[in-house]
């Protein structure tokens, strides 16, 4: 049995939630039917005193089951499987007895939906607990009652940022809330707290079924409440504009359930449900959020047969902005790291900046004094190379420069552990050729890190010509034990996430190059769902170094007897790099003015250059253009094995460079087009603009098959 | 052969001041009842001719709930047989029942109808009707809602217009009311009194007569909090080719709220011959049109247009222009909008930012204070449009008889 039911003598009965063979009971068939049981004999007891639910796992209850929600596509029976579950947890909250949540481990999603549920709710207060509603970020909404409940209970503007936001909260934080009514210091305590609080309250009831209720600060009727629901959907579309309809249909289903009765609020609450989760964006960040990441995180991309490894003291080459990150990020996760550079004064600059924001986390209440100076303890900052002598996995973070590499390599390799890894966290240098100025080829690797480091998730992790399985291993653990997201790809100009990164950047300056309104270029990359517009961000990577690697490229490739395929964003940088020297933010100006004291604006001579086309494009044609550019490139590369699995594709592009997260990422973008629809849209763009949309044979492939990525 | 509409009068209350003003103290029921009796003693009229009472109000709750037009007639004590009816169309509402009384008497079916609008803004705020354009989400997300002073600040950014355009044509509004009301220029104004027949309030309280433009320069921009929480970026999800919005409308250069009333007596001939009453005037064509509702009050131009066609009319056949001032880059992108290059036959006694915009009200307003300058002016033909929130318009071509 999935729940165990005991009646002790003072009538009260205990339900405990215990899925066999799982860790954590989640909401599925099985636990459907245990539930249905369990109500239908709470039914039938005489003299029941009231109910405690609780768990026998570690956490309360993990929520809905996201393999069954992710298969359903038909809104009917969804919409029933939904009301059904719904109708159960309505009958057990209104059987008439007292009912309380002794809440023993994490609570989120289905978990705190039956928590809510119940008429009181306990907690341990365990700061490690986590109570909220992590729905919206997979593309849900809390479709067990979690909308149409939590407003009642707290009001409409406090249960936003949980609702709309995902917000996670500690017990001591949950309570403060209004969502948790009681803390307990352990689970005898939590046990005795709910017997005496089941046993003074025999006549129990949720506040909005008893006579006279009034939702907490007023319903949408209130003028208080109505002034913040009319200014709230802008600040919704200001975040999202408008791409995540979950947010949406939270902000939708709550303020319109705030108005009517109970039982119509949850009906609301369903449709709304349903309408999302058969949706395409619950389907797309369900895959990439939920399967894709943990694909990952379980070590897909790992080599199979090589022993868990550890790395024991990190040796990071030079301190400047990716240097200094590594290293902040490493001692957080609990290494001992030595960080050097030429000087001892530029090794201390780079260990102030890591104190820097160390002290931003104490200033926040993220962390405390005597945490940050374990940290710092760990940390080695110093000019003196022979403290890299023990070093297992070395990091080098120094320019951009192959012969300055060839050097510290060279130096480092020579003092360091005999059997470490040593890595290099370049973004543009191909590793194998790096590798040939290694003493030990095997056992070199690409580690390439995002800025700002501590807060770029990815990590892309390359393999050399001749890097071992045991080297790569070493570096994809490096990158879990550092709590970052490690994909593993194949040596290529660019790697997989630049190389494909620029095609957006590419794009935009295409599109400015045609006499498209720059302003409305930006535009278009933020609707396609680009954290940056594509000329902003050029600014901030700058425009010699655009130029420089399109150069060095067209070179390499001219040495390959391949021709360089030319684009109309070419104009555009030999403009900006050879006429007027405006290279971007780094050098006082870009495709933007950077005033002093002031918001950057568009530089008003661009227009002068690329006059306006008489028939500009819509910001649907851009945005196609932007998105199909990057997702043609990467089917590019997992055609030809730069990139090797689907997860590490779309993971890839989400985490690496923000590509458009409602989609899944870059190849789950072409299951969510339709991959015939998607291979005929390439088609016409080429036919438009040129040779670079051509779909790859692997996609033409797959779209005469009808498959999917 | 169509039957003409002909207005006979035109009669409004001084506009008072939301903030300690005059009319606070007056229910929406008994201001509107005071035109009403004096339409009635001023024409002598049996009110048994009326056909319909059309009166607008556009946040109808509270005391100015309920349809206010039939509740006036009633408290006005007028005939048993007057029916009535409320009209909301935004800010338009006031010109709106002007419209629908003429084309009732132009349709044949009724003869004899009175128009108007009223709103006291003092005692029932803006908005606080509610309504799902702003208040309900899926509706406001749908529709990218925006409060009108983005879309007025949208506008400008556009049309490349300054701050310091909007203050000098505010101050050139306030001056032209000031004179205008020195010089006793409206005649359809009706000075209110108490039941003791005490006054109460006789000119437009909302007119600055000490207005600087170092005053106007001096106000803080009003909706520029507001957009840069969310408003803004809305607006600009929609113009793509708009970096930023500049705001340069404050409470200066923006119409003022105000408590205020305005009626029209509408008829055919036979009816005022009847009667005896002498027309001022004939309604030449009627129009309403709708634009983007984000940015929201561009709709003068178009609903201009549209009204002149139907009365085979070019702008320069029109002698004078009443242009709402909402706001004042509505009046500079009309004139743009008509390629007039000249304010001097617009808004020339003032507008809504020096005398107040009661929204219910102010299109009945404007119907007297052109046909009043007409007639001091000796001219021909006006114009009176308003923009209106959800992206409306509103035009009306008159001629004096």
């Amino acid at each position: 049995m999935a729940f165990d039911y005991q009646k002790d003598e003072q009538n009260i009965v205990t339900v405990t939630m215990d899925m066999p063979g799982r860790s954590a009971n989640v909401i599925n068939d099985e636990f459907s039917k245990a539930m249905m049981t369990t109500v239908d004999k709470l039914e039938q007891e005489d003299s029941l005193a009231g109910v405690i639910i609780t768990s026998a796992k570690k956490t309360f209850l993990a929520g809905g089951d996201l393999e069954m929600l992710f298969q359903q596509e038909d809104p009917e029976a969804t919409f029933k499987l939904v009301e059904k579950g719904k109708a159960l947890s309505r009958k057990l909250e209104t059987l008439g007895k007292p009912l309380v949540a002794a809440i023993n481990g994490t609570a989120l999603g289905g978990g705190l939906e039956l928590a809510l549920c119940c008429h009181y709710r306990i907690v341990i207060d365990n700061p490690k607990i986590k109570i909220g509603f992590p729905e919206v970020t997979l593309g849900l909404l809390p479709g067990g009652g979690g909308v149409a409940r939590l407003p009642r209970l707290i009001g409409l503007q406090s249960s936003f940022p949980f609702l709309m936001e995902g917000k996670q909260v500690n017990p001591i934080a949950a309570m403060e809330a209004g969502i948790i009514d009681e803390l307990a210091t352990d689970q005898k305590d939590m046990f005795e707290k709910a017997q005496d609080w089941i046993l003074s309250n025999p006549g129990s009831a949720q506040p909005w079924d008893k006579k006279g209720y009034k939702m907490p600060g007023g319903t949408p009727q209130h003028p208080q409440i109505a002034q913040m629901l009319a200014i709230a959907p802008a600040m919704l579309k200001k975040k999202t504009i408008g791409n995540y309809p979950a947010p949406e249909a939270i902000m939708t289903a709550a303020t319109e359930g705030a108005l009517v009765d109970f039982e119509t609020a949850s009906r609301i609450e369903s449709r709304y449900f349903v309408k999302l989760v058969t949706g395409k964006v619950a389907k797309n960040m369900i895959n990439a959020f939920w399967f894709q990441l943990n694909e990952i995180n379980s070590g897909a991309s790992r080599p199979k047969n090589v022993e868990p490894t550890e790395t024991k003291k990190l040796g990071v080459l030079g301190s400047g902005l990716m240097g200094h990150g590594i290293t902040y990020v490493s001692a957080l996760s609990g290494l001992e790291v030595v960080m050097t550079d030429s000087s001892q004064e530029y090794a201390e600059n780079g260990l102030s900046r890591i104190k820097t924001i160390l002290n931003e986390g104490i200033k926040h209440g993220r962390t405390t004094k005597e945490k940050v100076d374990e940290i710092l303890n760990r940390i080695t900052a110093t000019a003196d190379y022979k403290k890299l002598a023990d070093c297992d996995l070395i990091i080098e973070a120094v320019f951009e420069d192959r012969e300055l590499k060839a050097k510290v390599t060279g130096m480092a390799e020579n003092i360091m552990d005999s059997n470490g890894v040593f890595a290099s966290n370049t973004s543009t240098l191909p590793i194998t050729g790096l590798a040939k100025k290694s003493i030990r080829p095997e056992k070199f690797i690409g580690i390439h890190f995002f800025s700002p480091v501590h807060k770029m998730k990815l990590v892309e992790i390359i393999i050399g010509g001749k890097t071992s399985a045991e080297t790569i291993a070493k570096a994809f653990d490096y990158g879990l034990k550092i709590r970052k997201i490690p994909i593993v790809v194949n040596d290529s100009r660019g790697f997989y996430t630049s190389r494909v990164f620029s095609t957006y950047t590419n794009e935009g300056l295409s599109l400015l190059a045609e006499g498209n309104h720059p302003q409305a270029i930006e535009s278009a990359g933020k609707k396609a769902g680009m954290p940056v517009g594509p000329l902003a961000v050029t600014d901030e990577v700058n425009l010699g170094l655009v130029a420089r690697i399109r150069n060095q490229t067209r070179k390499d490739m001219a040495e390959e007897g391949k021709e360089f395929p030319p684009v109309p964003a070419d104009a555009v940088i030999d403009l900006m790099t050879e006429q007027v020297n405006r290279l971007g933010r780094a050098n006082g100006g870009g495709f933007y003015e950077y005033p002093e004291n002031g918001k950057k604006y568009l530089w008003p001579d661009l227009q002068k250059h690329f006059p306006p086309a008489k028939y500009p494009l819509t910001q649907d044609e851009m945005i196609e253009r932007m998105l199909f550019a990057q997702v043609i490139e990467t089917i590019r590369c997992y055609e030809e094995n730069v990139v090797t699995s689907v997860a590490d594709a779309n993971i890839g592009s989400i985490f690496g460079w923000g590509f458009a997260p409602f989609k899944g990422g870059t190849l789950q973008f072409v299951n969510d087009y339709g991959i015939q629809e998607f291979e005929k849209r390439a088609q016409e763009l080429v036919k438009k603009y040129g040779a670079r949309f051509a779909p790859p044979k692997l996609l033409m492939k797959m779209a005469a098959n009808n498959e999917t990525f | 052969m169509v039957n003409e509409a002909f207005i006979f009068d035109a009669l409004r209350t001084p506009r008072g001041k939301r903030k300690n003003g005059a009319l606070n103290e007056i229910t929406p029921a008994d201001l509107a009842a005071k035109l009403l009796s004096k339409l009635q003693q001023k024409h002598s009229l049996d009110t048994a001719h009326v056909d319909d009472v059309v009166m607008g109000c556009v946040t109808p709750i509270g005391d100015q709930g309920g349809n206010i037009g039939k509740t006036a007639a009633q408290y006005a004590g007028w005939d048993v047989d007057v029916p009535g009816m409320q009209v909301n169309r935004f800010c338009a509402t006031g010109l709106e029942t002007v419209n629908m009384a003429a084309m009732k008497i132009r349709s044949g079916w009724e003869d004899l109808v009175v128009a108007g609008g009223i709103e006291c803004m003092s005692r029932t705020p803006m908005g606080s009707d509610g309504g799902a354009m702003a208040f309900e989400p899926k509706v406001n997300l749908k529709t990218s809602f925006v409060p009108q002073g983005i879309g007025a600040d949208l506008i400008a950014t556009i049309e490349n217009f300054s701050r310091d355009d909007m203050d000098n044509y505010a101050l050139e509004s306030q001056k032209r009311a000031a004179k205008a009301t020195n010089k006793k220029y409206f005649k359809s104004l009706v000075p209110i009194e108490d039941q003791n027949g005490l006054s109460i309030l006789e000119h437009d309280e909302h007119i600055r007569h000490d207005i600087t433009i170092e005053g106007l320069k001096g106000l803080n921009p009003s909706f520029e909090m507001m957009g840069n929480m969310g408003y803004d970026a809305v607006a600009l999800q929609k113009y793509t080719d708009v970096e930023t919005i500049n705001h340069v409308h404050t409470a200066g250069n923006s119409s003022g709220i105000v408590d205020g009333a305005a009626i029209a007596l509408v008829g055919s001939a036979e009816k005022g011959k009847s009667l005896g009453i002498r027309p001022r005037a004939k309604v030449l064509a009627a129009a309403t049109v709708a634009t983007d509702p984000t940015i929201m009050l561009t709709g003068p131009g178009p609903a201009t247009k549209k009204a002149l066609n139907k009365a085979r009319m070019s702008i320069k056949d029109i002698d004078l222009m009443e242009v709402n001032e909402a706001f004042a880059v509505v009046v500079l992108r009309f004139l743009r909008d008509m390629e007039l290059d000249s304010m001097d036959n617009v808004n020339v006694n003032g507008g809504s930012i020096a005398m107040g915009h009661p929204l219910g009200a102010t299109g009945a307003m404007l119907l007297g204070t052109a046909l009043d300058e007409l007639e001091r002016s000796d001219l021909q033909t006006a114009l009176i449009t308003l923009c209106v929130g959800g992206g409306m318009g509103i035009a009306t071509i008159i001629e004096r008889v």
